[in-house]
Formats: structure tokens, C-alpha cells, sequence
């Protein structure tokens, strides 16, 4: 085991060039639209973060987080839009109150395991995005919400792709190098317990029922801040963005970019996110290229991006040296 | 040899496509976003192919003003994040001078704030009252209101002398917003909505909801969605044995759901785009000459029937050529002269574009249709 | 009309309905008890199903017999594909990883069918015609009957299989403990083959009879694979009586819920039922528990 000195360096040494880029990347984009999509990549990084936490530290499935997500959009945009509520006061009380919906239905649930966790984190998410179609008085129904404000603090308003990208990455790295912490911390160590052996973590005097629920609050309250910034960046929300799809978007994500790796995380957010636009050239076939990725990564990577593109290289250049020997 | 000789010929002529484009003006280039796969594809496919080949033809003959249009289409899957990200595409980095589309009130809803600030022209091809209801400076529609439709309907129940309805609307954002329609106008027109239920775009049986209908006193029921749904509601009243007149929506007024109802179909009304009707229409409609057209064009193109979603982007694109053909390819100046559209005889109906006026049409845009015989008949 | 007779209709409608979900949940919970994997692709077997026997019967002129067998046989060698192609290859892998394997087999069967057969809704005609059929003030059609049918001769058909012959009782072996059933030489891998194939082929058979009510097109899948996979859970993963139970409960709630409560909400209402179930009684409604293993 590291001492804290040689685990800050160790983490330092990845998270400040990581930064860096990140806050460099607008000078390559200039304004054009990678700047947008590297917004949505930022939304996409803090959600996949979120589900990391749970999926990949805690080793607990959700599909379901995209309710969050939409719980964190609306409540910010039926409060601000529809209510005339300050922006940033309603993204705080909506993620409380999201937290502790979380933290009710968190008991509960997480005492589930494997397919029926699956199932019923599933069927949570079903339900919300009924209320979100139905409640056509309070949400706008399925044709949407529109009306809502921008961010603004002091005398700017965020309502720019370039503001906004500083904006929402700021709360991203901001959440990455608090999830680095936590995954370092005693926390950290109590919820991979609970990932290896439930039964081994209570042994070890970890009260893995508190601490489950713990982490999923977390991540619904990440995932509504997300959702949050989302309404405030599109000034507009509509069902569609929160359904299982999207639940099932998140997951691979976290899947696709490592689990148990927060820069897994960025890696697969930013992979999902720019592949329909590399995609568009299939036009209409580019469900059955997601399908066949889905499968594809999960087979042949399963410890994701962030461990399989360095065994991947490795492998090709060996593959590569062979066949040379072949040739000769 | 051959294969020389091939490659040669190649050559001198990729050469001669590269003097030529380089010697003409350089092609207008018009943005397409269309929901072509997801939940509103039914919508989103037959609009793109309309695009596409209004596109071909206009080109085919000289273009605008000797400029080809170049049309960049995007797959906004129904789904507003990827519309908005798509929209920005086509603004930042196509550089387009307008753009067509979307399908859906939501997408649409959610690329106007992009469009308004880039200021950049865009004609949507959804239905939703509230796209152009506030006015927005950039911002038009072709397909016509649902309030228009749900008028249509109620003044032939009036003739009916039928005051109570029983209504069955989609849960999605094309029944969401005939429901609200149904509800704010049936007071002005003297109708009292004794049952008010929905359904899932998936469902497979609406007995329950016919039954709660057939209960409730209802004289006549609306029903208020896109394919399949109807077509199993029809079949489900007829199960039941349900003896109320069934009235549609213009969502189904195609011979798609005629052919999935089957026998059930028969005897239905519902408002519809002249489109289904085109040669039954007298000579002297103004929209005929459109309507063969496009009726016509489709038919070649595709080998299936051109429907009247297909219209809202032939109706966009026709509208786009026009405000070019007066002014420029300058944003504004379409923008300037689409809002100076007087009179287009289109598919959807007769546009007439106005500063306070961004949907353009009056209530003839919709003909009152009874199935018949399985086929569509004028109801008089 | 009074209000018993509503009742009775929305009674007979969602047994129909019922009746569905039930095969279509039988056919998850087979898969389930032999590989402990839940199959989120189970759904596209219904729809290929449908789409099959439109295929055959519309683009090739097939009868209807001999395309309702030939859809059949399609699926389950679909089935079969999947399940050497992309499930046999993650033997020791954790369910999460299964889980997305099978959501990204249902992306990719329903992609590919939206590429070969279009994105349009299609009808099939009915076994034996449209006449409703009327049980008091209440009516189906004969179409229902042959759904009914179905389902019952499916029961029967796998209660005989799996309690009197070697195979199905080592497909049994294989859902109490697979480790145990390889040493006493039973086939595991064949066992889990056999259990893709007899469910798809039974997805399919669903989505053959009821396409002529409900019509197919490529993405009617999603919905009525959740469906019955909720009728499946309801039903304790059985892959018999109870989950026959659980898809007529489900069905039944849904339409007295859409009758009496809320249209809108009646989806709600069943993943809510789903969800105390799995909190109250995560081994099903009609099942004993079982002892959590470590």
C-alpha cells in the first residue's frame, strides 16, 4: 500500500496534464461545432463519473441513472422556467432533494443483487420517464420544456458554447479530483470490498448496507447536477434524453471506458458521444455498428478503454512482428 | 490494355468533373435534420427522401439561379441532444444558409435558441402550435397546426349535432398535442369531452380504454395518433362491437393505415393535407398542380406513395427556393424574403408568410376524408 | 353500460393480453434457470417472429404454414448464432458484462432487421378470421383463442420436458448448480445452447401468433420483451404455471388500471407492481424462498 505522500504524487502526476488538456482543448476547436460537442462530452464525463462510483468502485448496476439525470434537468427547469427561481439556487435544491429520494429508494433496492438490481434500477427508470411524458402540466409532456435561462454569476451569462465548456468542465474536473479522493480513501477501500465480497466486507467491519446506499445517493446527486447544467445549457428538456436508452448509453459507457477507472470514464463519455458523429457517414446503419461495438468491446476489452487500447498496441505489435518473421 | 484504357478514361474524366465544379459557382448549401431512425421515423424518413429528391430535380434542372443546392442531412433520432449537436454541425461547420427540419415539435423546440442565435433561417417541419406561436425571428413551419385538424373535426360533429366526445390520444408529441387542442377548443365549439384517455405508442391492445369509452356515453370517439395504434383501435372497436363514429387524426391519412386496419377501417373520418385526395381534387384547386407534382415525383423516385410528411419538406424546400430565387443565399435575406411569401400553393396547404404570421396557413389546409371502400373519399 | 360488464371486459382483455406476456416471459425464464443470465434480447426473437413470417409469406409467397415454420426455424438458429457468437465465448465473465452482451445482441438483431425489412409497420392476416367471439357482454376474437391455445400446449410442452426427459432434467441439473451438473457429465455448454434455442424458438412462436393482433414492425421487441420479462419475475423465474400467473396478473392490472385508474400511466402501474414484488418477494409471488447463497 502507497502512503499518502507517494499516492498524492501518483495521482498528481495524471490529473494536472489531464487538466491541462482538457482546459487547452478550445484553442484546437476554436468555435466550431467539436467546441459544442465537447460540451455534451463534459455532461457526459460528470454522469459516467457518477455511475463509475457505483458500478465500477461498489460493483452495484444501475439502469436507471438517467432518471436522475432527468430528474436533475426538469427539476432545475421546471423551477427556474416555470417558478422564476435563481438558476444555481434551484441546480442545489433539486440535487438535495434528488439525494435524498436516492438515499429513500436506496434501501430498499440495493438489497438486491446481479440481474434483479438490474431489473429494478430499470423499472425505477421506466416509471420516471412515464411521470415525465404524463405529467403534461407540470413537465410540458413529450414535446418538452422550453424557457430556460441560462446560468449567469456576476455579469456573465453562460450562453455560449465557450463559457459554457469552461463552465461545465470546471464542475467535471472539479468532480474528478473529488472521486479520485474518495477511491483513495478508506471509503474507497470499504466500497471495493464490497465489490470482491459482500460477505468478506462485513467481516471486515464495513457496514456495506450505509455504505451502498451512501454511493448511490452520491451518484443520483452527480447525476442531477449533470442533468442541471444540461437544462441550463440547452435552455430546453424533453422526455426523450432520459429513457433506457440513454440509461443503457451510460452504462456501456463506463463499461466501454474501464470500470473502476475515473479516466475510464472520460474516455468512454467521449467516445459515445463523438461516435455518432463519425457514424453519420453510415447514416442508417449506425445502429447496427453500436450494437456490434456493444458486444465487440465488451468481449474483447473487457477491463475497457483505459486497460485495453495499451494491450491492444502491445498486441499488434507483436502480431505485427510475426508476421514479419512470416514474410521473411 | 482494357484496364489502361479504363484507368485513362477515369482519369480525363474526374478531371473534367474537377474543371467544372471549380469553373461554377459554388452550390448553395441548405441543412436537413430529420428524425429518420428512432420512435418518429415515420415522419423523419419519408421527409428526408422528399429533401433528397426535390433536391435532385431542382438540380437536375439548372439549379437556382445557376447555383446547384448542395442539402446536408443529419439523423436527429428523435432525440433533442442530438439535434442540438447536429444543428450545430450543420451551422459551425457546413456553413449552411438555412436549414430544413426537424421532424418533432421537441427536436424543434430545442434547435429554435441555436438557430435564433446563429441567425440562421430554419423551416420546421413539425406540427406544434408552439413553434411559431410566439413568433421567432428566425423561425418558420409548414406542417400545419393540429389545431387546425381538431376545427375540421368538430364543425362536422356539430353538422352531426353530436355534443359529447369521448377522446384517445398517443402519449407521445404528436398526440400530446392534439389532446391539448381537442380540450382548449371544445368548449368554443360546443363539444363536451365525456372521456379523456391516452395510450403507448407501443401498445398492442386499447380494448380498456374502448370499453371505458363505450361506457361513458360518448357519442362519437377522436382518436388522435400515428401508425400502428390507430390501426389497432380500429380493429379493437370493431371486436367490440362498438357502434360510435370513429374519427382520426391527419397522422394516419395515408394508405398505410388502410391497409393495416383492413375492414375496420371502413367508415372512418379524419381531416387530411390534400395530398391522399390529389386527383379527386376539381381543376380548379390551387394546390393540385402541386400536388400531382409531387405525387408524380415521388412515385418515380421512391416506387411508393408520397404521404404528406414527405409534403412538409417538399413544402420547406419549394419555400426556400422561392425566398432564393428573389432575394440571395444570404441568411437574412431568405429569412427577409420568406417572411414576404404571399400565396404558395404547396402540398400542406396555401402559405402566406407574415411578420406576425409564421406558419402561413389558413384552416382549407385540411379536407375532411371518409374511408371508404378502402380508399379515401371526400366528405363533402 | 353497467359497470360489471365493463369489468368483465377489461377481465377477458387483459387475460389475452395476459396470455402473451406469459410466452413471452417463458421463454426468459428458460434461459434464466439454465445460464443465470438474463437475456434482454429475448424480445427481437418475437419480433423476428413476426417479421420472419411476413417475409416469408408476402416476399417469398410462402403458405402460411410453411412460413410460420420457417420463421421459426430462422429464429431459433438466430439463437443459436447468438448464443455461440457472442455468449459461449464469455464463460467467466460477471453479469453486468452478460447484461450488456445481450442489450448490444438486441441493438444489433433489431438494426439489422430495421435495414432488411425497412422501419414500416406491417399486418398479418389472422389464423381463422376477424368475427368476434362473444363470452356474455364481453368479447375476443378467435385469434385469442389460438393465443390461449398456444400458451397452454407451451406449459405443457416444457412441464413434460422438464420433468421426464434426460435432457430437461439436466437442463435442470445445470440451473441448480452448473459446476455440480459438469461432474456428474452433463453437457453444460450443450445444455446452454439447447436453452437459447427452445427460447428463441418460443420468442418467436409468440410473436407468430400475436403479430396478427398487435402487427410487427422491427422495434416491437423492446416493450413486450420487458413485458414479459416482468410477467417472468412476477413469476419467480418459473419457467411454468408461474410465470403464466405473472403475465395474466400483469396483463390484468394493466387494463383494469388503464380501465378504471389512468390510461396514461397503466405502464406505470406494472413496473411499480414489478418493483415491490422484487423488494417484498424477490424469489416471485408463488415460489418458497430460497437460502441467499454466498
Amino acid at each position: 500500500m502507497m502512503d499518502k505522500r507517494s499516492l498524492l504524487k501518483h495521482e498528481a502526476v495524471k490529473f494536472i496534464p489531464f487538466a491541462l488538456l482538457i482546459l487547452a482543448l478550445p484553442m484546437a476547436f476554436r468555435e466550431g461545432y467539436l467546441l459544442n460537442v465537447f460540451v455534451f462530452v463534459g455532461i457526459h464525463t460528470l454522469l459516467a463519473v457518477a455511475l463509475n462510483l457505483l458500478l465500477g468502485y461498489a460493483g452495484q448496476i444501475s439502469l436507471g441513472q438517467a432518471a436522475f439525470f432527468g430528474l436533475g434537468a426538469y427539476g432545475s427547469g421546471i423551477l427556474t422556467a416555470t417558478h422564476g427561481l435563481n438558476p444555481w439556487l434551484a441546480m442545489v435544491l433539486v440535487a438535495a432533494a434528488v439525494g435524498v429520494l436516492a438515499f429513500l429508494i436506496g434501501f430498499p433496492i440495493l438489497k438486491l443483487k446481479g440481474h434483479y438490481l438490474a431489473m429494478a434500477t430499470l423499472g425505477f427508470g421506466i416509471i420516471v420517464y412515464i411521470v415525465f411524458n404524463e405529467a403534461v402540466d407540470v413537465t410540458g409532456g413529450p414535446s418538452g420544456l422550453s424557457g430556460i435561462p441560462n446560468l449567469a454569476v456576476g455579469g456573465i451569462t453562460f450562453d455560449s458554447d465557450f463559457k459554457n465548456y469552461y463552465l461545465i468542465w470546471g464542475i467535471t474536473l472539479l468532480t474528478i479530483l473529488l472521486s479520485l479522493n474518495l477511491v483513495n480513501s478508506r471509503i474507497g477501500r470499504g466500497l471495493r470490498a464490497i465489490h470482491d465480497s459482500e460477505v468478506a466486507a462485513r467481516v471486515m467491519g464495513v457496514n456495506v448496507r450505509l455504505l451502498k446506499v451512501q454511493i448511490f445517493a452520491l451518484s443520483a446527486v452527480i447525476s442531477s447536477v449533470a442533468g442541471s447544467l444540461y437544462a441550463y445549457t440547452m435552455t430546453f428538456v424533453s422526455p426523450t434524453s432520459f429513457g433506457f436508452n440513454f440509461s443503457v448509453e451510460l452504462v456501456t459507457m463506463v463499461i466501454i471506458g474501464g470500470l473502476g477507472s475515473i479516466y475510464g470514464s472520460f474516455l468512454g463519455a467521449a467516445l459515445l458521444t463523438l461516435l455518432p458523429e463519425f457514424l453519420r457517414a453510415f447514416q442508417d446503419y449506425d445502429i447496427v455498428v453500436y450494437g456490434f461495438l456493444l458486444i465487440f468491446m465488451t468481449m474483447y476489452m473487457p477491463g475497457g478503454l483505459v486497460r485495453g487500447i495499451p494491450a491492444l498496441v502491445g498486441r499488434i505489435a507483436e502480431r505485427i512482428g510475426i508476421r514479419k518473421k512470416v514474410d521473411a | 490494355m482494357l484496364k489502361r484504357a479504363t484507368f485513362i478514361l477515369t482519369f480525363v474524366v474526374s478531371l473534367a468533373i474537377l474543371a467544372g465544379s471549380a469553373l461554377a459557382a459554388p452550390p448553395i448549401k441548405i441543412g436537413g435534420l430529420f428524425a429518420v431512425t428512432g420512435p418518429a421515423s415515420f415522419l423523419g424518413e419519408p421527409e428526408r427522401n422528399t429533401a433528397q429528391m426535390v433536391v435532385s430535380e431542382i438540380n437536375a434542372s439548372g439549379g437556382i439561379k445557376g447555383r446547384k443546392l448542395e442539402l446536408i442531412v443529419y439523423d436527429t433520432q428523435g432525440d433533442a441532444t442530438k439535434a442540438v449537436q447536429a444543428a450545430n454541425r450543420l451551422i459551425k461547420d457546413d456553413k449552411v444558409s438555412a436549414i430544413i427540419g426537424p421532424s418533432t415539435t421537441g427536436d424543434t423546440m430545442a434547435v429554435i435558441p441555436v438557430a435564433e442565435k446563429a441567425q440562421i433561417p430554419l423551416i420546421s417541419c413539425a406540427a406544434g402550435s408552439k413553434i411559431t406561436d410566439p413568433v421567432k425571428k428566425w423561425v418558420f413551419k409548414t406542417a400545419q397546426n393540429d389545431g387546425l385538424a381538431v376545427a375540421k373535426i368538430y364543425e362536422n360533429l356539430k353538422r352531426k349535432k353530436i355534443a359529447k366526445v369521448a377522446i384517445l390520444t398517443v402519449s407521445d408529441g404528436f398526440g400530446s398535442s392534439g389532446r391539448e387542442q381537442l380540450k382548449a377548443q371544445a368548449a368554443a365549439h360546443g363539444m363536451q369531452i365525456v372521456s379523456d384517455d391516452t395510450y403507448g405508442p407501443k401498445d398492442t391492445d386499447m380494448t380498456a380504454q374502448l370499453t371505458k369509452i363505450r361506457g361513458s356515453g360518448a357519442q362519437a370517439v377522436i382518436c388522435w395518433g400515428t401508425n400502428p395504434g390507430p390501426a389497432v383501435i380500429a380493429r379493437n372497436a370493431k371486436q367490440l362491437g362498438l357502434k360510435l363514429p370513429l374519427y382520426m387524426s391527419h397522422g394516419v391519412s395515408s394508405k398505410k393505415f388502410i391497409e393495416l386496419a383492413g375492414d375496420a377501417s371502413e367508415g372512418i373520418v379524419l381531416p387530411s393535407g390534400r395530398v391522399i385526395v390529389a386527383d379527386l381534387l376539381p381543376n380548379s384547386d390551387r394546390q393540385k398542380k402541386s400536388l400531382i407534382a409531387f405525387v408524380k415525383d415521388y412515385q418515380k423516385h421512391y416506387n411508393a406513395e408520397g404521404d404528406h410528411f414527405g409534403g412538409h419538406a417538399w413544402d420547406a424546400l419549394m419555400l426556400l427556393k422561392g425566398a432564393i430565387e428573389r432575394g440571395s443565399d444570404n441568411p437574412a435575406a431568405i429569412r427577409n424574403q420568406l417572411e414576404r411569401t404571399r400565396n404558395f400553393a404547396g402540398i400542406g396547404g396555401v402559405f402566406t408568410y407574415s411578420p406576425n404570421d409564421h406558419a402561413g396557413l389558413a384552416k382549407d389546409a385540411f379536407v375532411l376524408v371518409e374511408i371508404r371502400k378502402r380508399d379515401f373519399a371526400l366528405v363533402k | 353500460m353497467h359497470i360489471a360488464d365493463q369489468i368483465s371486459q377489461y377481465l377477458l382483455s387483459g387475460l389475452s393480453t395476459g396470455a402473451i406476456y406469459a410466452l413471452i416471459g417463458v421463454g426468459f425464464a428458460i434461459i434464466h434457470n439454465s445460464t443465470g443470465i438474463i437475456n434482454f434480447a429475448q424480445g427481437e426473437f418475437v419480433m423476428l417472429g413476426g417479421m420472419l413470417t411476413l417475409f416469408f409469406l408476402t416476399a417469398l409467397k410462402l403458405p402460411l404454414l410453411v412460413s410460420i415454420i420457417l420463421a421459426i426455424a430462422v429464429a431459433t438458429l438466430v439463437g443459436i448464432a447468438f448464443e455461440r457468437l457472442a455468449i459461449r465465448p464469455m464463460k467467466n465473465a460477471s453479469p453486468i458484462s452478460l447484461v450488456i452482451i445481450t442489450i448490444g445482441g438486441s441493438i444489433l438483431i433489431r438494426g439489422i432487421a430495421m435495414l432488411i425489412w425497412g422501419k414500416d409497420t406491417h399486418a398479418l392476416p389472422t389464423f381463422s378470421g376477424n368475427d368476434p367471439i362473444q363470452l356474455g357482454e364481453a368479447t375476443i376474437l378467435p385469434q385469442h383463442l389460438w393465443i390461449f391455445a398456444v400458451t397452454v400446449i407451451v406449459i405443457i410442452c416444457s412441464k413434460l420436458y422438464f420433468n421426464y426427459t434426460i435432457s430437461g432434467k439436466a437442463m435442470r441439473a445445470c440451473a441448480y448448480n452448473s459446476r455440480a451438473a459438469g461432474l456428474v457429465g452433463i453437457d453444460v455448454r450443450r445444455m446452454v445452447l439447447f436453452s437459447f434455442a427452445i427460447s428463441a424458438a418460443m420468442g418467436s412462436m409468440a410473436g407468430i401468433i400475436i403479430a396478427p393482433l398487435t402487427m410487427t414492425s422491427y422495434d416491437v421487441g423492446i416493450m413486450l420483451g420487458l413485458k414479459g420479462f416482468c410477467a417472468a419475475i412476477i413469476g419467480g423465474m418459473s419457467s411454468g404455471l408461474g410465470t403464466v400467473f405473472g403475465g395474466i396478473i400483469l396483463g390484468v392490472l394493466e387494463s383494469l388500471g388503464a380501465g378504471l385508474l389512468s390510461s396514461g400511466y397503466k405502464d406505470a402501474i406494472a413496473f411499480i407492481i414489478l418493483l415491490i414484488i422484487l423488494l417484498v418477494r424477490p424469489q416471485g409471488l408463488f415460489k418458497k424462498g430460497d437460502t441467499e447463497r454466498v
